[in-house]
């Protein structure tokens, strides 16, 4: 049994966080906020120069853990650009034999993800292709030019949303809503938002910790109250042992077992909720500095937001999690 | 990454069940004294083949297994899908045993151990008393050497000690050292509960139960145990204490527990006619979501222990999880027994209520999760740990005499 990262596992999550950090620091995660680009050339290209596009594509030799751990770095630098859809539209043209994986996989072509019924994909008007993965109605990938794009002001600021149509029957069928590869590709999204998530929720932990044990009040670290020093161990209890719920969907899924759809939805109902709560933790340990718009916790609370909305909420992939179940 | 457990495991896997098939379940006819006796041959048998008790020495009484978790594992999935009996639990085989492998002298494991594996002598933990709880580090009983040097003389007082009217012996900590810093003046000593200084008086629980779950108090009066019976240095018993946590070895068995109670739970849930209702379903799910958690983390801990690795601080926050998933479970189970809330679980009360159990049962499981929340460690201690150990938090210097 081998339930645990490997070190190679862990060397790519570091070579991942590195890059993000020199992409990401806060000045700049300020100005791509406030601007109104809802895509970021220079940090893509940097993440996609580590080799991650092709993570799932058959013959990687890696597969939906990898770039599970991966979107949880991503997450937890609350990264720009329509990552989940990139590694999930390779997986996709891959696996149809249709379309040019090699661009995709270079990151040179750019594919985002939009969620069978929904109206918002993230970084859409930066994408080449928009890849619509809907259970009912199977797997389509379409060229921008068949997309119609309206601009609205999005929430997430670091991974803005904007209104798509697509017209029903454009682009290209890859899958059939029959194929089980629809429902794979759908469960795999579910899996990475999931990931996000918890690296939000544990970065949003980490920064609170970080904060009590340096942040100071009648004369000492805030982090000594008891009262504070409980609701961190209780985000941190909420955030920790669910990183495993995480490997669990991501590994069902490599290893196709019976559960995998279970667990990816279980995973990203789960994942969603904690992050939302770490969050609001996050700002309450704070305090003031934590509502400031400077500080930058808003950015995980607004992705947070994001992420429980995004793909289904909660309560949505609770309740197909019980009828999967039998109940 | 990979859940199964690999081909020399499954071939292991084979021999343990052609084991079982051959020697459990006990003949039908089997009743009463017969039946105890089957068991202990059972146990014994098992041992003999190298199933139970394998961290143990043989000449205590083990199997003497060098230590591979992964059988560990496959023998106890095994047994619990035939329903064969493993090592006895408690007190005994989880605490006093390793401890007396770690720091026991030659002469106490010969005593102890072999006693203790075969279930004839039945420890109590006595560590809690009136005026020390989470401030464990507090004990008053006094412990004061004879003059002669020979044995310790035992005064003061030791409460909710768990299975205290069965319990032959204790393991207990004992203030010898006044004078001594709080944690430098503790003794770790081994008594004799059967002996005329020892009185001991049930405390009934809020669950009404009598018997195996009621604890006790215990008054040591006088009470007297040989020096040679003291675990690890005079003033050291802290120490001693705590080197049994180490040996709190990552198990599936929590998980697995609480995995089933929650399929009780979904069953209750049918059983009443709720399981359609939308509600219900999502705060199932909602809770199957820490169900699931506190399972794939014990793999986690289980996994990194096979290899030799830090699982991190989720070790430090499995006793928290399960208490608080214990809540979240108690409370949906309130609910859904509606007015066999007024019911008092048959078996429960003390008061002769027997006869057949029906939802009202959870009402058992429901007060036990405030049990949870209290024993081994107040939930209030866990955050401590969690923040303080797990998260690096500065330390209350107050209160650095924690269990
Ligand atoms: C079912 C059960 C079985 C038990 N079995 C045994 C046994 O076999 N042997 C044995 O020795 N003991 C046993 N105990 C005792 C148990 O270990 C203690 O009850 C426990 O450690 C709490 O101590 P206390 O009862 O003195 O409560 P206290 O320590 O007085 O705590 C009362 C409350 O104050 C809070 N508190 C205390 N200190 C702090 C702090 N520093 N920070 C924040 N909050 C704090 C606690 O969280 C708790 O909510 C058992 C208890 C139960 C309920």
């Amino acid at each position: 049994m081998h339930f645990h990262l490997t070190e190679e596992q862990a060397a790519i999550q570091d070579a991942v966080r590195g890059t993000l950090a020199d992409s990401w620091p806060m000045e700049r995660v300020h100005a791509f906020a406030d601007g109104d680009a809802d895509f970021d050339r220079t940090s893509w290209y940097a993440l996609m120069a580590l080799g991650l596009g092709g993570m799932l594509a058959p013959d990687s030799g890696m597969g939906l853990l990898d770039a599970a751990l991966v979107c949880e770095v991503a997450g937890e630098a609350a990264a720009a650009g329509p990552l989940i859809g990139q590694l999930l539209a390779v997986a996709a043209v891959a696996a149809s034999g249709r379309g040019d994986a090699e661009a995709l996989i270079s990151g040179k072509t750019i594919a985002t993800l939009i969620h069978g019924g929904s109206d918002y994909a993230p970084s859409a008007r930066a994408a080449d292709l928009f890849l619509i993965v809907d259970r009912a109605k199977g797997v389509r990938l379409v060229a921008a030019a068949d997309v119609t794009i309206e601009a609205v002001k999005a929430a997430d600021r670091t991974r803005p949303m904007s209104k798509v149509s697509i017209a029903d029957g454009t682009g290209e069928a890859l899958f059939a809503a029959t194929d089980q590869m629809t429902g794979r590709l759908a469960d795999a999204a579910l899996v990475l938002v999931a990931a996000d998530a918890l690296g939000g929720a544990q970065k949003v932990t980490d920064m609170s910790v970080a904060y009590a044990k340096e942040r100071e009040q009648f004369g000492q670290p805030i982090g000594r109250f008891q009262g504070l020093k409980h609701q961190l161990a209780h985000m941190a209890l909420d955030v920790e042992p669910a990183r495993a719920l995480v490997w669990y969907a991501a590994y069902a899924w490599d290893a196709q077992l019976p559960d995998a759809p279970r667990a990816a939805a279980m995973a990203k109902a789960h994942l969603c909720d904690v992050y939302v709560r770490a969050t609001r933790a996050a700002v309450a340990a704070h305090g003031g500095i934590g509502y400031t718009w400077e500080y930058g916790l808003n950015y995980w609370f607004r992705r947070a937001m994001a992420d429980r909305a995004w793909l289904g909420s909660p309560a949505e992939h609770r309740a197909r999690a019980a009828t999967l179940a039998g109940w | 990454m990979d859940l199964s457990y690999g081909e020399a495991a499954e071939t292991f896997r084979a021999e343990v069940r052609a084991f079982l098939s051959l020697h459990w379940p006990p003949p039908s006819d089997l009743r009463g004294g017969d039946l105890k006796q089957f068991v202990r041959n059972f146990r014994a048998l098992a041992t003999e083949q190298g199933y139970l008790h394998r961290a143990i020495p043989k000449r205590y009484g083990g199997s003497e297994q060098p230590v591979d978790v992964i059988r560990a594992q496959v023998i106890r999935e095994e047994f619990q899908r035939a329903r064969a009996p493993m090592e006895v639990g408690g007190n005994g085989m989880n605490m006093t045993v390793p401890t007396l492998l770690e720091k026991g002298t030659e002469e106490q494991k010969e005593l102890f151990i072999r006693k203790t594996v075969e279930g004839d002598y039945i420890w109590g933990q006595g560590y809690s008393e009136p005026g020390s709880g989470s401030d464990l580090a507090s004990v008053r009983t006094k412990g004061e050497l004879s003059a002669d040097g020979s044995k310790w003389i035992i005064n003061g007082q030791k409460i909710w000690t768990s299975q205290g009217m069965q319990s032959t012996h204790m393991f207990m900590l004992v203030r010898t050292e006044p004078d001594a810093p709080k944690h430098d003046g503790i003794t770790y000593l081994l008594i004799d509960l059967d002996q005329p200084g020892v009185t001991r008086r049930p405390i009934r629980q809020m669950t009404g139960e009598e018997g195996d779950h009621t604890f006790c108090e215990f008054f040591f009066d006088n009470a007297e145990t040989p020096v040679s019976w003291q675990v690890g240095e005079r003033g050291q018993g802290w120490y001693v204490s705590r080197t049994t946590l180490k040996h709190e070895r990552a198990s599936i068995g929590g998980a697995d527990g609480l995995g089933k109670q929650f399929a009780k739970l979904v069953d209750l849930a049918k059983e009443v006619g709720r399981i359609d209702d939308p509600i219900v379903r999502d705060k199932l799910a909602q809770i199957e979501g820490s169900v699931l958690s506190h399972r794939y983390s014990s793999y986690r801990i289980f996994s990194c222990a096979a290899a030799g690795e830090d699982p991190g601080p989720v070790a430090l926050m499995m006793k928290l999880l399960l208490t608080e998933i214990g809540h979240e479970m108690a409370l949906l189970a309130q609910e859904l027994i509606g007015e066999h809330g007024f019911l008092e679980p048959a078996g429960a009360g003390g008061r002769g209520n027997r006869g057949p159990r029906g939802p009202e049962k959870w009402l058992d499981q429901i007060m036990g999760s405030l049990g949870n929340s209290i024993a081994g460690g107040a939930s209030n201690i866990q955050r401590n740990i969690i923040g303080e150990r797990g998260l690096g938090l500065p330390r209350d210097l107050a209160m650095s005499g924690e269990r």
